[in-house]
């Protein structure tokens, strides 16, 4: 009897090697008209160009590849040590006042304080490290300018030698045509060139009240996040994003680790993706309040 | 022998689909994850919509009288590669979904299937794990 389990066991665990889950049998998750590494088997790339990074770029693995629901792609909410970011005091206080809809302290929607359901700005980093999105990088002589299919937002990357304000109370650009000081959803960013193909910016005089993730990880006005553009051939774009808040944590952290993009044709038109208040709104009446036994004043 | 061989591959079988369910990811909390329902229905709205479309539509009961139902899908470009459109429903449409319900037994769900009129199958990363992952 012993025995026969036993072959029962191994049959089983036979069966299951040679047959993949069914998701993973699904097909990569495809942006209409986009071109993924999978549609190019073997091909090889030309040599990436010098100091370029406009176009439109997607993920290369697959459209999907940029959501990252329950937080940051490189240290996801998942409750596994390796993934527990260095909070200091003031930061966990700060995360567990957030009620995320995904992640460890996860809420049902109907009862979250995420700024994003109602529309409000999810500035960045988010707008990179939740429901990452296409994008078209436009470089400018004296600006990076990225669009971002998510929520139809884009912002300014200075390349003109300014540097970067310093004071996270007084935030602004120090040049006389500067707007007034005051922290941004969207912070300022500078970048330069390291070598001929890897672009670094850096972002600093955030607005806090943005959060970095869909899992509610938060961030203070101290908060600096370095992004690393590394062009690897002629079609690859890596992007790598390091978060630094000494207030909220002890040490800076990756929260984006290369992540390969892959440029799509000159023609190709990226798609409406908008928050909408009112369609939202009655979703929360229609679905999310019932779901969690709340009416539509939230009690 | 041969009824040997069967019920060893039947076990087999059983023990693949736990081992399946063990790779589901976690979902929205309201959901009870991994039931499914699966009924026949008339459509009575199709809201287009971020963050989450919603399918209405109605069921009679055993009792027969009618329930209204809501159900979820993902944010439209989320579900437009795998052939969903503003024109995938319409109102009086006959239909038979299945569905995800939350937990708390209101007549809500999230749309993991929905087989139309013409006999075509809607489905894709729409409810589960993959769908889940896309929420806004």
């Amino acid at each position: 009897m012993t025995k026969r389990v036993l072959v029962l066991v191994i049959a089983a665990i036979a069966v299951s090697v040679l047959i993949p889950p069914t998701r993973a049998q699904q097909a990569p998750r495809r942006q209409p008209g986009a071109v993924y590494d999978f549609d190019f088997p073997g091909k090889a790339s030309g040599p990436a160009p010098r100091r370029s990074l406009s176009g439109v770029w997607e993920f290369a693995k697959g459209g999907a590849e940029g959501i990252q629901a329950d937080g940051a792609k490189a240290m996801p909410s998942d409750g596994k040590p390796e993934h527990e970011l260095p909070f200091t005091p003031e930061g966990r206080v700060a995360f567990m006042a957030h009620k995320p809809t995904y992640g460890i302290t996860q809420v049902p929607s109907a009862l979250t304080n995420d700024p994003l359901p109602g529309c409000d700005p999810q500035g960045f980093p988010r707008i990179v490290l939740h429901n990452a999105r296409t994008e078209q990088i436009i470089q400018l002589p004296n600006q990076v300018v990225i669009l971002y299919q998510f929520n139809k937002k884009w912002r300014v990357i200075w390349t003109d030698g300014r540097e970067l304000i310093k004071d996270p109370e007084q935030p602004g650009w120090k040049t006389k045509d500067g707007p007034p000081l005051e922290p941004r959803w969207w912070g300022y960013s500078v970048g330069t060139w390291a070598d001929d193909y890897t672009f670094v910016a850096e972002s600093f005089g955030f607005d806090d009240r943005t959060w970095l993730d869909n899992a509610g990880r938060p961030h203070s006005d101290a908060l600096r996040v370095v992004e690393t553009y590394h062009l690897v051939d002629a079609d690859h774009l890596e992007k790598t994003i390091t978060i630094d808040d000494p207030k909220f944590y002890t040490k800076p952290w990756v929260a984006l680790d290369k992540l390969p993009y892959r440029l799509q044709s000159a023609s190709f038109d990226i798609p409406e993706q908008e928050c909408v208040p009112s369609e939202t709104a009655k979703y929360n009446s229609l679905f999310a309040n019932p779901a969690a036994g709340v009416d539509d004043t939230g009690k | 022998m041969r009824n040997r061989h069967l019920q060893m591959f039947s076990v087999a079988v059983g023990l693949l689909i736990v081992s399946v369910s063990s790779f589901a990811h976690h979902a929205n909390a309201v959901f009870d994850v991994g039931k499914k329902v699966t009924m026949k229905g008339t459509v009575t709205e199709w809201f287009w919509a971020n963050p989450h479309c919603l399918l209405r539509f109605d069921v009679k009961g055993d009792d027969g009288q009618l329930v209204h139902w809501t159900a979820e899908t993902q944010a439209p470009p989320n579900i437009i590669p795998s052939g969903w459109s503003k024109q995938s429903f319409k109102a009086g449409d006959e239909i038979t979904i299945t569905v995800e319900p939350v937990k708390n037994g209101q007549p809500l769900g999230r749309v993991l299937q929905v087989v139309l009129p013409s006999g075509k199958t809607l489905g894709g990363p729409i409810g589960g794990a993959g769908g889940a992952a896309d929420a806004r």
